[in-house]
């Protein structure tokens, strides 16, 4: 392998007399991500369609959203990586701002401010750092020498906290630990020695405790004392999570047929077309359809790692490691929290569950990741 | 560039990523697997169990209360209906803020503070998916501004409900009582077995009939297996065991005699009792003033409910059964024939008045009503007619109070009537032994002056009197009162309790004493114009007061230190067919007040030609299982 991606790196200029430029390379397109994105966004609406009780409004519109997104994914593909990372700490700060912005004049439901209102339009700046935390973690360490020192991990640990605490204090867990992960995950992969890790590790289990007596708010704290005993409030915080589990459980490995799920159907499930999608899927087509979509997640995950495999040069790796890895923990703590594996935090099911902005921050990186894939074929820096 | 790049070592950098890239790798695989797992645990392992859960949620056993049974008069005058009315209730478990709905409710329909606390006191005791009611008899408005609301209010439904009625309003609200909801005090005292009977019932009999004839109205629940969305609407029925409706009952009541007996008593308070002395059966029931029982059924005001309460009128007061009153000159029939029966006087027994009477060792003096007297030589018939007072203080003087307890219980004084209605008291006739355990005092012979003119310690209620009567008119056939003739269409015995055995000749003597009342004495108001004739006897006894604890005003004192008026009555002499008693309170002169009231009564009931109850705007045919029972058959005339 090191030796083709050594000749990968050369610079391509050939490779049009050899053959005529598809039209994959192109538009840097990576069509088997492709090919594979589309699989689960027609997977998504067909289960959302069940979800949300045959309202097709409800499909129409994400499909409005998935066009939208897959239009952001061509668009992000064209850009140059040098782009990302030049522009990295642009991005990165104003997104900052934005989330300080939102701690004063934010809007917001439940309890939780988490929008900026513009004009008729509502916007959730902590999408912007789902991807600028990554770019910027991976843009820093390009460039440092790796492994990293001291130093630098302070330096991408100061990165990754101020926007995950800002978002903490919105409140949204949720997604302040996809953009905690997405940081760690590239310094991660930039070779942080064993002995960091396993002491971080160490850190984290000490400042366990006053986590929980301090960091957090009651209704966190309940999410995950009903984890361990759901049945203590079954009316309750239990709720959810009891008929879920009656969802997934009673689906048994065929399923009961599609639109035939009468824990979605007959309203048990909450949230049944967002978050606890997977459930109706669960119930309606079984174990046999669970692990199908598993099997596609798993296969994009794979290509996203061979595209880290792949990449020229250090922010490529990283970012699109970064990336992939994010996007498997989406899907294993959407389907950890919806099985009563994980506490509920507000985390979607990729590509499956109503939702705008996240759709299209994920297709956006997914962009991101075919723009690496295809670095190749673009003039080195 | 920054210079740092200079330094970098790509290919450590690079086996450094796909190191760290390799323990990640297993890491995903590892949580793919716990994934897989927990999937394969709920699917598969505890697919039983979960099927089993996901299908009880959403069916759901509901109860579906049965349809109380209607009560008719003896004619088929419905006394007590059912009507569709519509409930606002919420389902507890359905709702996630429940002070936010609430909030919003208050916003579409009337509701007060007292509703929403009846409502929390409630919700404590049903289960979290049974519906709670919150808001009784929604407008058509009301229904109208929840309907379009409905998709904000999951859990909050409006469900229509058979409720009491009761048409005759006021006229039978001490009879047939009321239903009103049942109370947490009504629950925490229920078995397990009513608990489920009572399943998806709001209502339980709380006074007269409706209370003494519960089991039988009620009828049997039943329930259905529905099947539910997460909001509680039922959208579909998947089983029904239909319920079973409650008895319904035909009473001895005629709703026109009541009319008249309550008419007949006009401003006063009082009652009035009017017994078919061949069975026993109550035909009128009036105890004034009364109220209207519709108020009850689904929950009072606090308003209206102290209005009732602290009226000096004591409108909530059964005085039929509840009022114990001294029943005063109306038992001396009744002991006269038991001075006949012990053989303390005869036929031929005279006795002088000189409006005073003495006992032998005595100074005490005991005046006769009237100042001076009846005369040199009164006998029973005299005594009777004129209410002679000194005629009975001699007898009893020569007899003992234990016989005239023993005559009195056998005519049913002292001792609760056994009436099918609830709470009835059992007034006193005294007796050495009650004198000891109630007043830890020995039994003089003064007493006994007092108890044989129906004062002193001898309390009596109306009802009491009226069984009396009958008694007395049926020579000696002491019939147990009944409010109910027939239970779904079954005609119900009368029942005996005691004969009085006594000579044909000692009756004689007592019907033609109280004839004589009528005819010539103090009871001419019972009879004037009447063409059958009439026994009966007056009555004026001194106030106790009834209403313990009322308070009264100075106004009023005056007039409610009057005496209390009776009389009872019976008719036609030759075959007797109904008897009365008529108590009025403070109204003086049982002659003068009360008897005249005992007249409207017996001259409907006996001069009414048979079918005469289409003038009864509230008449209708009878219903459906009274069809296999013509009742008007039953009754019988004279």
């Amino acid at each position: 392998m090191a030796s083709r991606d050594y000749m990968h790196r050369l610079p391509d200029a050939g490779s049009s007399l050899r053959r005529p430029e598809s039209l994959s390379r192109r538009w840097h397109i990576d069509l088997p991500l492709l090919l594979l994105l589309l699989i689960l966004a027609g997977v998504g609406l067909v289960v959302l369609y069940s979800a949300s009780g045959e309202e097709i409004h409800y499909v129409k519109r994400q499909a409005v959203f998935m066009g939208l997104a897959f239009t952001g994914m061509v668009i992000a593909a064209q850009i140059p990586l040098e782009f990302y990372r030049r522009w990295s700490p642009w991005f990165y700060l104003g997104g900052c701002c934005l989330l300080v912005a939102v701690l004063f004049v934010g809007v917001g439901a439940k309890g939780a401010q988490r929008w900026l209102q513009i004009g008729g339009f509502r916007f959730q700046p902590s999408e912007v750092l789902k991807l600028a935390v990554p770019i910027s973690v991976a843009a820093f360490l390009h460039r440092r020498t790796l492994p990293p020192s001291l130093f630098t991990i302070v330096g991408a640990l100061a990165i990754i906290g101020v926007p995950a605490l800002l978002i903490v204090r919105q409140p949204d867990l949720g997604t302040s630990i996809l953009i905690a992960a997405s940081g760690i995950f590239a310094l991660y992969l930039s070779g942080l020695s064993w002995k960091m890790i396993g002491s971080a590790g160490l850190l984290a289990a000490l400042a366990a405790w006053p986590m929980w007596m301090w960091g957090m708010r009651d209704y966190q704290r309940q999410r995950v004392l009903t984890l361990f005993n759901p049945d203590a409030d079954r009316l309750g915080a239990g709720w959810n999570i009891f008929q879920s589990k009656a969802a997934i459980g009673s689906g048994g490995w065929a399923g009961k047929g599609y639109m035939e799920g009468t824990q979605s159907q007959l309203d048990f499930l909450p949230e049944s077309h967002t978050d606890f999608i997977i459930a109706v899927l669960a119930e309606e087509w079984g174990m046999r359809g669970a692990l199908i979509l598993l099997t596609l997640y798993l296969l994009i995950i794979a290509r996203g790692i061979y595209i880290s495999f792949t990449a020229q040069h250090v922010f490529g790796r990283l970012l699109a490691g970064s990336i992939t890895l994010t996007f498997f923990v989406y899907v294993f703590v959407n389907i950890g929290m919806v099985s009563g594996l994980l506490p509920v935090v507000g985390v979607p099911l990729p590509l499956v569950s109503h939702g705008g902005t996240s759709v299209i921050t994920l297709m956006a990186g997914f962009g991101i990741l075919m723009a690496i894939s295809t670095e190749r074929r673009r003039v080195l820096f | 560039m920054s210079e740092n790049l200079r330094f970098k070592d790509h290919h450590t950098e690079q086996r450094l990523f796909r190191n760290r890239m390799l323990v990640a790798i297993i890491g995903v695989a590892a949580l793919l697997g716990v994934l897989v797992a927990r999937l394969y645990n709920l699917q598969i392992v505890n697919y039983e169990n979960y099927r089993t859960q996901s299908d009880e949620n959403r069916i759901q056993v509901r109860p579906v209360p049965p349809t109380r049974g209607l009560i008719y008069d003896r004619n088929g005058v419905l006394l007590a209906d059912n009507r569709a009315s519509y409930t606002l209730a919420i389902v507890r478990e359905r709702i996630k803020d429940l002070d936010a709905t609430l909030e919003l409710l208050g916003n579409l329909v009337q509701m007060d503070d007292d509703d929403v606390e009846k409502f929390k006191r409630r919700l404590q005791r049903r289960r979290p998916f049974e519906p709670v009611p919150l808001r009784y008899r929604l407008t058509e408005e009301e229904i109208a501004r929840i309907s379009v609301n409905e998709f904000r209010l999951p859990g909050v439904s409006v469900e229509a409900e058979l409720v009491r009625y009761y048409p005759e309003t006021e006229l039978f609200a001490h009879s047939v009582g009321y239903v009103g909801r049942i109370a947490e005090r009504d629950l925490s005292a229920f078995s397990e077995e009513d608990v489920r009977r009572y399943r998806g019932t709001q209502s339980i009999g709380k006074v007269g009939l409706e209370r003494s004839y519960e089991d039988l109205l009620l009828g049997e629940v039943g329930f259905e297996n529905v099947e539910t969305n997460a909001r509680g609407r039922v959208l579909r029925v998947l089983e029904r065991h239909d319920p079973k409706p409650g008895a319904e009952l035909t009473l001895h009541l005629d709703t026109r005699l009541q009319q008249v007996a309550t008419d007949a008593l006009g401003e006063h308070r009082g009652a009035v009792v009017a017994i078919d002395v061949k069975t026993g059966g109550v035909l009128a029931f009036v105890s004034k003033p009364s109220y209207d029982p519709n108020l009850f059924v689904t929950g009072i005001s606090f308003k209206d409910y102290s209005e009732l309460r602290d009226s000096l009128d004591v409108p909530l007061f059964n005085r039929v059964v509840q009022g114990q009153y001294p029943p005063g000159s109306t038992l001396k029939p009744m002991m006269g024939l038991g001075g006949l029966a012990a053989g303390v006087i005869t036929a031929n027994t005279r006795v002088a008045d000189p409006g005073f009477f003495r006992l032998p060792n005595d100074s005490r003096i005991y005046r006769d009503w009237k100042r001076w007297g009846h005369g040199k030589s009164i006998d029973l018939i005299e005594g009777l007619a004129q209410s002679c007072d000194v005629y009975f203080w001699d007898m009893a003087s020569r007899w003992n109070i234990d016989g005239m307890h023993d005559i009195a219980t056998r005519f049913g004084l002292g001792d609760k009537t056994g009436i099918d209605l609830p709470r009835e008291y059992p007034g006193i006739f005294p007796s050495r032994e009650w004198k000891r355990g109630a007043r830890g005092a020995a039994w003089y012979p003064g007493d006994s002056l007092n108890a044989v003119l129906g004062q002193g310690f001898v309390l009596a209620t109306p009802l009491q009197l009226a069984v009396m009567t009958a008694t007395i008119a049926n020579r000696g056939t002491h019939y147990r009162p009944q409010m109910v003739m027939a239970i779904d269409g079954v005609e119900q015995p009368p029942e005996v309790l005691h004969h009085v055995e006594a000579r044909p000749e000692h009756w004689d003597l007592v019907f033609k004493g109280m004839e004589q009342v009528v005819k010539a004495g103090t009871g001419k108001n019972a009879g004037a114009g009447l063409d059958f004739r009439v026994a009966g006897k007056s009555g004026t006894a001194q106030v106790v007061g009834i209403a313990q604890g009322a308070k009264y005003d100075s106004e009023a004192l005056k007039e409610r230190h009057r005496d209390h008026a009776l009389f009872i009555a019976f008719a036609p002499v030759d075959d007797p067919q109904i008897a009365v008693s008529v108590l009025v309170e403070n109204g003086e002169g049982g002659g003068r007040v009360a008897a005249p009231v005992a007249r409207e009564v017996l001259a409907d009931w006996m001069q009414r030609p048979f079918e005469d109850t289409a003038g009864l705007s509230s008449w209708r045919p009878p219903m459906a299982p009274l069809t296999s029972t013509p009742f008007e058959e039953v009754r019988v005339r004279g």
